[in-house]
C-alpha cells in the first residue's frame, strides 16, 4: 500500500471527466475552504455501464476519521452535486484501505488551509507527527514542534490542547502574534 | 448512528401513531454467535460501552480541554465501533443500531473495565485517565495486530483504528504523568484509583474458546498474547509517572462472557432508552 494520491486519469470518459470537475468544487462541511479531492478522500470515480451495469456513476470515498460526523453529509453533497450536473445517477460507496492520510492532502489543498487559518499538516512520520504518525507512543513530550503560524508565518507557536472543533485538529497559539490557530493533525 | 428497522413504526408524530408506539413493547434481539463473531463483538462492544462511558464527561471535565479531548476519543471510539458491529452484523443479520440498542445485558461482549462508573458514584477524574490509558494501550496493541486479520473487513478497520488509538495512547500517557508526577494529592488519587481498578484488568489478557478460534484462522490474536507488548507501552510511561500497579489477584471478572457487574444495566439503560422507548426512531 503506497501512500500515492489517487490522480485523475489523463484519459477518462467525458462524463467521468465532468464529475472530477464538479467534485473539485465540493466543500468539506467542517473545514468548508478545501473540496473533497484537495482532502484526497475521493479515491475513485467509474462510470458503470447501461449495458452490463446499471449505469451508475461510482464515486469511491474513504473516511478521515472512524467516527468523522461529516462522513454521512460528504456522501450527501456529492450526491446532490452530481445530481444537479446532470451527472446522476451517483451512488457513492466506501472505501477503508489503505486509510486514509493527510499525506493526501493535495498541495493546493494544503495552501487553502493555511489562508483559511489552519496550520496544514506535517508529513506523517516527520518530527511534525505528534505521536500519530511515527508509530511510537509517548507522552506529550512527542507534540508537534515549530508549526507555522498560518497568519504571521512565526515558528515561535505552542500547543494549547490536543484536541480541537473536529477530530482532525489541535489546538495551538503563536507566540510571535499571540493568534491562536488550528493544526490539522497528521495522520 | 442512524436508524433504519423498517418493520417498526417511525417516530410518533401524530396521536394515532403515539398510540400505537406506546401499546409496542421493544422487543430484544437474541444473539447465538458463533467463536469468530464473539471475538469481534467483544472488541465492538469494548468500544461502544468505552465511548459510553466517556462521553459522560461531556460537559463535566476538570477543564474545557479535556472535556473536548474525551469526547473526540468516544466519536473516534463509536467510529469504531459501528464498523466493527456492522461487520459482525452483516453475519448476525442485524445492523449496528438493532446490536447497540436492542441487544440485553447478557449479550453484550464487552470488558468489565469500561462499563465500571466514570464520572459517577464517587468516582474521580483519576480513574476515568487510568482506565484509558490501560485500554486504549491496549486496543492499539490490539488494532496493529488486526491490521494483518485474515477479514480483510477487519484488517481495513484496523488500518484506520490503530493510527486513532495511537493518538489515544499519548494523550492519555501524558494525564498519567501529569497526575503521577505532579501534586502528592494528585498521585494519591492516582494510586487509588489503581486499586480500585486494576482487579479488572486480568479479563484483558485471559484466553477463551472465542480467542483460540480467532487465533487458530487467522482472524486476530488471542488476548493473553498482547500482554507482553501492552506491558511495553504502559511501563515508560508508569515509571516516569513514578505508579507501581498492584499485583494481578484472583478475582476474574467475566464481561467478555456476558456475565457483567451490576452497573452494565444502568449504562444500557441510558444509552438504549430512546430506542426502547420509540422503536425505529431516526434523526
Amino acid at each position: 500500500m503506497s501512500a500515492v494520491s489517487v490522480r485523475e486519469p489523463a484519459i477518462a470518459s467525458d462524463r467521468v471527466h465532468s464529475a472530477w470537475r464538479v467534485l473539485h468544487g465540493v466543500l468539506d462541511p467542517e473545514v468548508p475552504a478545501i473540496s473533497v479531492t484537495d482532502l484526497g478522500i475521493v479515491r475513485d470515480v467509474i462510470a458503470h455501464d447501461a449495458g452490463d451495469g446499471d449505469g451508475a456513476l461510482e464515486v469511491v470515498v474513504t473516511p478521515t476519521y472512524s467516527g468523522c460526523p461529516a462522513t454521512e453529509v460528504i456522501a450527501q453533497s456529492i450526491q446532490e452535486a452530481l445530481d444537479a450536473a446532470g451527472l446522476g445517477p451517483a451512488r457513492i460507496t466506501q472505501r477503508r484501505a489503505p486509510a486514509w492520510t493527510t499525506d493526501w492532502i493535495t498541495p493546493e489543498g494544503r495552501e487553502k488551509l493555511r489562508q483559511y487559518g489552519i496550520a496544514p499538516p506535517g508529513a506523517c512520520g516527520s518530527a511534525a507527527g505528534e505521536g500519530l504518525a511515527g508509530g511510537k507512543v509517548a507522552p506529550i513530550r512527542l507534540m508537534a514542534r515549530n508549526i507555522a503560524c498560518p497568519r504571521c508565518g512565526s515558528a515561535q507557536t505552542e500547543r494549547l490542547a490536543a484536541f480541537g472543533s473536529t477530530a482532525c485538529k489541535s489546538l495551538y497559539r503563536c507566540i510571535a502574534c499571540r493568534e491562536p490557530f488550528e493544526y490539522f493533525k497528521p495522520i | 448512528m442512524s436508524i433504519q428497522i423498517p418493520t417498526q413504526p417511525a417516530f410518533p408524530t401524530t396521536a394515532s401513531t403515539a398510540s400505537s408506539v406506546a401499546s409496542t413493547t421493544t422487543e430484544s434481539i437474541q444473539l447465538a454467535p458463533t467463536p469468530a463473531q464473539e471475538y469481534l463483538l467483544r472488541i465492538g462492544d469494548t468500544c461502544l460501552i468505552h465511548a459510553q462511558r466517556l462521553a459522560e464527561w461531556s460537559g463535566h471535565a476538570p477543564m474545557l480541554e479535556e472535556d473536548i479531548a474525551l469526547s473526540n476519543l468516544a466519536l473516534d471510539l463509536v467510529g469504531q465501533a459501528r464498523a466493527v458491529l456492522t461487520h459482525v452484523g452483516t453475519q448476525l443479520g442485524f445492523d449496528e443500531d438493532q446490536l447497540a440498542f436492542l441487544r440485553n445485558e447478557r449479550d453484550f461482549r464487552n470488558f468489565t473495565l469500561v462499563e465500571l462508573p466514570g464520572r459517577r458514584a464517587g468516582r474521580d477524574f483519576a480513574d476515568a485517565v487510568l482506565r484509558n490509558f490501560l485500554l486504549s494501550a491496549w486496543m492499539n496493541v490490539l488494532w496493529a495486530r488486526l491490521e494483518k486479520s485474515s477479514d480483510l473487513e477487519i484488517a481495513a478497520i484496523a488500518g484506520k483504528a490503530v493510527k486513532e488509538s495511537r493518538y489515544h495512547v499519548a494523550h492519555a500517557a501524558d494525564w498519567i504523568v501529569r497526575l503521577g508526577d505532579g501534586t502528592d494529592e494528585s498521585a494519591r488519587r492516582l494510586r487509588q484509583a489503581a486499586d480500585r481498578l486494576w482487579a479488572y484488568v486480568p479479563e484483558l489478557f485471559e484466553t477463551d474458546a472465542a480467542d483460540i478460534d480467532a487465533e487458530r484462522a487467522a482472524l486476530g490474536p488471542s488476548r493473553a498474547s498482547l500482554r507482553a507488548e501492552w506491558q511495553a507501552v504502559i511501563e515508560p510511561v508508569l515509571a516516569e509517572a513514578g505508579l507501581t500497579l498492584p499485583a494481578d489477584g484472583a478475582f476474574r471478572s467475566t464481561g467478555s462472557r456476558g456475565v457483567h457487574s451490576e452497573h452494565m444495566g444502568y449504562v444500557l439503560a441510558e444509552m438504549q432508552t430512546l430506542q426502547r422507548s420509540f422503536p425505529g426512531g431516526v434523526w
